[in-house]
């Protein structure tokens, strides 16, 4: 898997071989890896040694485990130099060809080798998914987590699936069948609800978490014993923007277990372990530490308040003065293409946080996967996007 | 601290909603449904129907009603009063009987079941086919398909074996050459004879019928008829009998004739062909002139085999009843304080209505019932409750309905069991029923009983395919037999897109819209006087200019262009045609502003009705949606999906239904054993169900659900203004603001809409439901209910807040800035949607002064919900409707007043209240009747004494007594001679007194 790992001393060199590949050119050169400078440092070396001084890039390196993972700031600048081992592979796109699936998203599921290859090796791979800009880890849109291992039991996973913003459907069915409990009488057979099919491509099959004969023990939080088909199918479909359900996964040999050492996590569960890595300098582990020891198969990724937060609708209002368009229309070009331009680095540089989140918005058009970057963007309507959107104006959430 | 506080807030609040809200289900509307049995207690004044779902029902004067379950879930095939008293005896098709009484309590009669028997023996032998309640009042004698007659006393239902009548005993006293080696079969009929109750009749379904004295247990006579019998009477005077045979022919017979073998009269009434069989024949005397004969069937079979007639023959006249239904029994009032004076009603119990004829007067005219009244006479499309009509408009629409009952007879309603002891109903609610024959009824649902008040038809605006004057097929001269059509059950719909789907009454000037299937909406005005006049139709184009969209469902309705005389009542003053011609799915009438709105699959239009134009059209049609254009009938594959599916939840349901208690090892294998056979019917074929998220591409995302006026501050919060708002399939909400010329240039200046605001939910989940509340967050009132001092003035002073209600949950937003604040999530907690939401006005039951807004909802599982208002915050919940039960869903409509109405049956609306203050259910009282010849009820001692005691117990019905009170008690002196000794017991608390009194 690792074919990287190959030569541990490595790690003692003190000079990191820097391949880059921009477009079908590569640059190879070297870094100092005890100096190794500060990002926009970095980056302006990159548009120097390609020649492209005047192309906002998107930088990418493959990690130990072959992941896809951006450089754009210091901090992963400075474990994608510290952990590479010892060539640092780059990847170098140009931002506005840049390809939303590239990073975060498809690299967690799909074979790894497949998405360098086939994503970054022709970037300019026909993909019909619009673009989505990639920056700091944390507003990496999630698509799907699992949440709250430490109070389930074992046998029980509680998925997060993330649908807003993305085109992808859901994708799956549920049906009735039966469950055996253990009662002081004997083996009681009850009925439950279990997932019945996957459509390929739907964003459950994409996530490896959820499988054909899982039985559904709860939906957002709700059980649903005692609930019929059409009931949970309804309460799911209430929940679709945010959808948490906890399942009890019909194959039981990929489960959790609690030390953190064994249990050889299986695909579905290693890969999501494995994109927490990347976050992982933003929620406060130390990434030495991280990278150096066998990453947690699964670690919560997003703060436990965020599950009661109500965060899953901001309904559009139109406030029309003419003639009004119609409203799907609006709707879907919300999420897209009336988005103000997206300047990276400008912003990186000098914006301050509250203006930073404003223009990601159109990212996490209604995630407000944290509560402040929504309330920000609630209270503090930015004059840029006022111009952009005219007459659209959209309201925070019910949260007072 | 703080927690203390609240908690006893929580508390107050909780005694609170005690005072604010109950549930009851309070009494049943309409006609039972699939009614299978009848039965008529002539002492009482009580009639009795039972159904085939094992409901026993009982009707008296109008307000006296009472309904019993049978446990088993069997079908009711006879109902016997005993004679004299308040009992009645139920036989089900699964061969139990069932004792009924009517029991005081708290001065008030209920109907419960006190026992019930079953004869043992093999079922070919002991299943029950013949009932009479002995006018002694303690001997039940059961005819079996074996035919023995069992006897058995009541109401402890103790076999008396030496009593029972086998078949050997008759069988042995008939002479040798009318049996031969055949089987006489089941006993068919049994009767008492009138004159001497020791004597009864047993007829046998072979022909034979024996006359047979309990006391001396033999037989006195046999007649012997050929005949396969039918039915038998026993002449009053006891002289004759009366059989009616299969082959439609009855015979007379005389009783204790020498020549017992030769039958007096014998007739087939529609002779010459073969007829059909009359099952039941009644013969009545009259006090002066020729008795009437009354009987049912007996028609030529090629001819006339599928009608369903009654015929009654008096002396020179001779009618046969033309039933549109089945007929399941019938029975005749009498007059006469021992009812048995002259025949005075023919009541008639068909599959689908009860008809009572009045037989005094000239022509036999029908009394209309007052309660029983068939709702499905056309099929109900839609229902519209309006509460507290004003005194005015109540009699106007009274006084239109007259018109129309000038046909009825003028005789008081014979049934007068019982009394009504339920107060005056504080106001006049009105129920209007749409109906697919294109009517609407108007009801007094004021109270207890469902009152037809008047019938609109709004079919005589429209040219239709049927003739008018095809149904006039009334009896031409000289034709046998002698037909009269009876009767207002008519399933039939000439047309289909006559159908009415939506109504709006404003009570206050009496101006009604309704719309239709085809697109249809007509504005109707209430005039006292019949007028000819010619109805304007506007022609509004939904799709407004859309490309690529072809209708396919049914074409509109075409408008007669000739003036059309309109009967006094509500008349058409305008017609607005959508296009494409789809069934109306909301609509709204502001009386006030004099618009109306209304909506379609394809979008919304406002039409000004004093100027009779169109002042807004709406297409809110998704371009993509193809199934948007087909018409309701094109949508055909989908049926055989949902019938699939409506089969595995009623095979599902029931295997539910059936759990029984038994003990916890067997009952787990059982609901194992259960599960795996559902598991495997699972397996043929699974149901699964898709997990989407929705979309704005989903189908009928543009169809307009709701439709609402308010004058708001749409723009701004200084300024109210008149106001549209629109709900949409696909979570979207449309406010307009609307300019309304002042008062004097109303007429010719005109009405301007323009959007101002969009709203799209999120979630995406149909908008069901659109109210704005005022500053002190109560609804806003209807129009010209302020003007008319009905309604407190909204507070306009406040902020205004718009309450949007999906299907998934309740939002609240401020106004005029459109901003979320609160909201409560229904699906997403407990899975269920919301299918019908009305405001309503709570009381307090503990003081008159207190009371809140709330609102009401209905959600698919079939439970109801009370969700606080400004807060939405639930309230209370209950279970009302079985979630199977989809057309009683989606049937239900809220009152004002926190009651509902939904449809049990396509014929019978349920009541039900969630106010605590405002119940409407029957409260009455049914006392035993003080019959004179009561010497003949025997109470055998079971010590075997000689003396016998009577009891009689007197309710009385209004409040309570006071211990050490004063009484008057008047009893008949006959009785007081022949009591040697009374014992006297009152119980204060359920105001019943006790009288005992020993005689020898």
């Amino acid at each position: 898997m690792n074919k990287n790992h190959r030569v541990p001393s490595s790690r003692s060199l003190n000079a990191v071989e820097v391949k880059s590949k921009f477009g079908a050119e590569f640059r190879r050169f070297s870094l100092d890896r005890s100096k190794p400078g500060r990002f926009d440092e970095f980056y302006g070396l990159l548009q120097h040694v390609h020649r492209i001084p005047n192309v906002e890039l998107l930088v990418g390196y493959a990690d130990v485990h072959g992941d896809l993972l951006p450089i754009n700031n210091d901090d992963n600048y400075h474990k994608a130099i510290s952990t590479a081992n010892p060539l640092l592979r780059l990847f170098l796109q140009r931002k506005e060809e840049a390809d939303h699936g590239t990073f975060g998203t498809d690299s967690l599921t799909r074979k790894k080798n497949t998405v360098l290859s086939a994503v970054l090796l022709r970037p300019d791979h026909n993909k019909k998914k619009p673009p989505v800009i990639i920056s700091l880890p944390k507003d990496f849109r999630p698509v799907s987590s699992i949440i709250d291992v430490d109070i389930l039991p074992e046998t029980h996973r509680r998925v997060r699936l993330y649908k807003h913003g993305q085109e992808k459907p859901l994708g799956f069915y549920i049906r009735d069948g039966s469950s055996v409990r253990v009662t002081p009488q004997g083996l009681e057979k009850v009925p439950g609800i279990f997932i019945s099919r996957l459509v390929p491509g739907g964003l459950a099959e994409s996530t490896g978490l959820l499988a054909v004969n899982d039985e559904v023990l709860e939906v957002n939080g709700i059980e649903v014993g005692g609930k019929s088909l059409d009931q949970v199918t309804d309460m799911m479909i209430a929940n679709s923007h945010n959808l948490i359900i906890t399942v009890k996964p019909a194959n039981q040999r990929n489960n959790i277990v609690r030390s953190g050492v064994g249990g050889g996590g299986g695909a579905a569960s290693g890969s999501s372990g494995r994109s927490s890595d990347s976050s992982a300098s933003y929620y406060g582990y130390s990434s030495h530490s991280a990278a150096a020891s066998i990453p947690p198969h699964i670690i919560q990724n997003f703060p436990v308040g965020e599950l009661e937060s109500d965060e899953d609708e901001e309904d559009l209002v139109i406030e029309a003065g003419g003639e009004a368009e119609p409203i799907r229309h609006m709707a879907s070009n919300h999420s897209m293409s009336s988005l103000p331009r997206y300047e990276p680095h400008l912003n990186l540089r000098t914006a301050t946080t509250s203006t930073f989140s404003i223009n990601t918005n159109g990212t996490l058009p209604t995630s407000g996967s944290s509560s402040s970057l929504s309330n920000i963007k609630a209270t503090t309507p930015s004059p840029d996007r006022a111009m952009e959107r005219g007459s659209l104006e959209e309201d925070g959430p019910g949260r007072r | 601290m703080k927690r203390f506080r609240r908690h006893g807030q929580e508390s107050q609040r909780d005694r609170l909603k005690q005072e604010l809200f109950a549930f009851n289900k309070t009494v049943e509307h309409g006609f039972p449904h699939q009614p299978s049995a009848l039965g008529y207690s002539p002492s009482l004044k009580l009639l009795a129907i039972g159904t085939r779902s094992g409901a026993i029902k009982l009707y008296g004067s109008p307000g006296v009603e009472f309904m019993g379950l049978h446990d088993e879930n069997a079908a009711v095939t006879q109902v016997h009063f005993m004679p004299h008293q308040v009992e009645l005896v139920t036989l089900l098709d699964d061969n139990s009987l069932h004792m009924w009484t009517l029991r005081g309590h708290n001065g008030l009669s209920e109907l419960l079941e006190i026992g019930r028997f079953t004869l043992t023996g093999p079922p070919g032998v002991t299943r029950v086919t013949a009932v009479l309640a002995h006018s002694s009042g303690e001997l039940l004698l059961l005819g079996t398909e074996g035919g023995h007659v069992f006897v058995v006393e009541v109401p402890g239902f103790r076999e008396l074996e030496e009593r029972n009548i086998s078949l050997d005993q008759v069988s042995s006293s008939i002479p040798d050459d009318y049996i031969g080696r055949r089987n006489l079969e089941h006993v068919e009929a049994l009767q008492e004879n009138p004159v001497d109750p020791d004597q009864v009749i047993i007829g046998y379904g072979r022909g034979l019928m024996v006359i047979w004295d309990l006391e001396k247990k033999l037989a006195i006579q046999h007649i012997p008829a050929t005949q396969q019998l039918e039915s038998v009477c026993w002449t009053e005077d006891g002289k004759y009998i009366l059989s009616s045979h299969s082959d439609g022919s009855y015979c007379r017979w005389m009783v204790g004739g020498q020549d017992m073998n030769e039958e007096e009269k014998s007739d087939i009434p529609y002779g010459h062909f073969p007829c059909k069989a009359i099952s039941k024949i009644v013969q009545l005397p009259t006090e002066e002139g020729p008795p009437f004969l009354l009987f049912s069937g007996g028609m030529p079979r090629a001819s006339y085999g599928d009608r369903h007639c009654i015929t009654v023959i008096h002396g020179k006249t001779h009618v046969a009843l033309d039933f549109t239904s089945r007929i399941i029994d019938f029975f005749v009032i009498r007059d006469g304080p021992q009812r048995t004076g002259d025949p005075s009603a023919l009541v008639v119990l068909v599959e689908e209505e009860l008809v009572v004829i009045d037989l005094q007067t000239e022509g036999w005219p029908i009394i209309q019932t007052p309660y029983l009244v068939p709702l499905h006479s056309s099929a109900i499309t839609c229902s519209h409750h309006v509460s507290t009509i004003p005194l005015k408009l109540w009699e106007r629409i009274l006084a239109a309905g007259k018109h129309q009952n000038a046909h009825y007879s003028k005789k008081p309603w014979p049934i007068t069991g019982g009394q009504n002891l339920a107060p005056d109903p504080p106001q006049r609610d009105l129920l209007l029923t749409g109906h697919e024959d294109g009517t609407v009824r108007f009801w007094d649902a004021s109270g207890v009983c469902l009152y037809p008040m008047y019938k609109l038809s709004t079919a005589g605006v429209f040219h239709t395919d049927a003739d008018p004057n095809d149904n006039m097929n009334q009896g031409t001269e000289g034709e046998w037999p002698p037909f009269r059509k009876v009767g207002c059950f008519d399933p039939y719909s000439d047309d289909p897109r006559l159908g009415i789907q939506k109504i709006h009454l404003c009570k206050y000037s009496g101006y009604l819209t309704v719309a239709g299937t085809a697109g249809q909406i007509l504005m109707l005005e209430l005039n006292d006087e019949a007028a000819e006049q010619t109805v304007e139709a506007k022609v509004v184009d939904l799709l407004q200019g859309q490309e690529g969209f072809r209708w396919k469902g049914h074409t509109q309705l075409d408008i007669q262009e000739d003036p059309v005389m309109f009967p006094a009542g509500f008349q058409p003053f305008a017609v607005v045609q959508c296009q494409p011609p789809a069934v109306v799915t909301a609509l709204t009438l502001h009386s006030e502003w004099k618009l109306i709105a209304f909506g379609t699959s394809h979008g919304f239009g406002l039409y000004d009705y004093q100027q009779k134009n169109s002042v807004l059209i709406k297409c809110t049609l998704n371009p993509s949606d193809q199934l948007a254009m087909e018409g309701p009938l094109s949508r055909v594959k989908s049926i055989k999906k949902s019938l699939r599916q409506s089969f595995r939840r009623i095979r599902r349901s029931r295997v539910s239904l059936r759990k029984q208690h038994v003990n916890t090892a067997t009952k787990l294998q059982e609901a194992n054993a259960r599960l795996e056979a559902e598991l495997a019917e699972m397996e043929l074929a699974p149901v699964q169900r898709k997990i989407e998220a929705r979309s704005s591409d989903d189908s009928f995302t543009g169809l307009v659900r709701t439709l609402y006026f308010a004058d708001t501050f749409l723009s701004d919060s200084s300024h109210n203004t008149p106001s549209l708002w629109a709900g949409t399939n696909g979570g979207c909400v449309f406010a307009y603001m609307l300019r309304l010329p002042s008062v004097e240039h109303r007429a010719d200046e005109p009405v301007t809409a323009q959007l101002s605001k969009e709203i799209q939910l999120m979630h995406r989940a149909p908008v069901v439901g659109i109210v704005v509340l005022d500053g002190h967050g109560a609804p806003l009132p209807e129009p010209l209910e302020v003007a008319h001092d009905l309604a407190r003035a909204p507070d306009m002073q406040g902020s205004h807040h718009l309450l949007v209600v999906s299907e998934e949950q309740f939002k609240v937003f401020t106004l005029p800035k459109v901003s979320a604040k609160m909201k409560l999530k229904l699906t997403a907690v407990d899975g269920s949607r919301v299918r019908r939401v009305g405001m309503a006005w709570f009381g307090s039951s503990r003081t008159e002064d207190y009371g809140e807004s709330g609102l009401l909802v209905l959600t698919n599982q079939g439970d109801v919900h009370v969700v606080s208002l400004p807060h939405v915050k639930m309230q209370v919940q209950y279970p009302c409707i079985r979630r199977e039960d989809v057309s009683g869903i989606a049937s239900c409509v809220f009152t004002k007043h926190g009651q509902g109405f939904y449809l049990i049956s396509p014929s019978e609306f349920e009541r039900f209240s969630l106010s605590t203050r405002c119940v409407v259910e029957p409260r009455c009282l049914v006392e035993a009747p003080l019959h004179s010849g009561c010497s003949n009820q025997h109470q055998s001692q079971p010590d075997g004494a000689s003396s016998t005691h009577r009891y009689i117990n007197l309710e009385f019905a209004v409040g309570q007594f006071e211990p050490g009170c004063y009484m008057m008690l008047v009893v008949t002196t006959a009785m007081l001679n022949e009591s040697k000794y009374i014992d006297f017991n009152a119980d204060p608390v359920e105001g019943i007194i006790n009288i005992r009194w020993t005689s020898h």
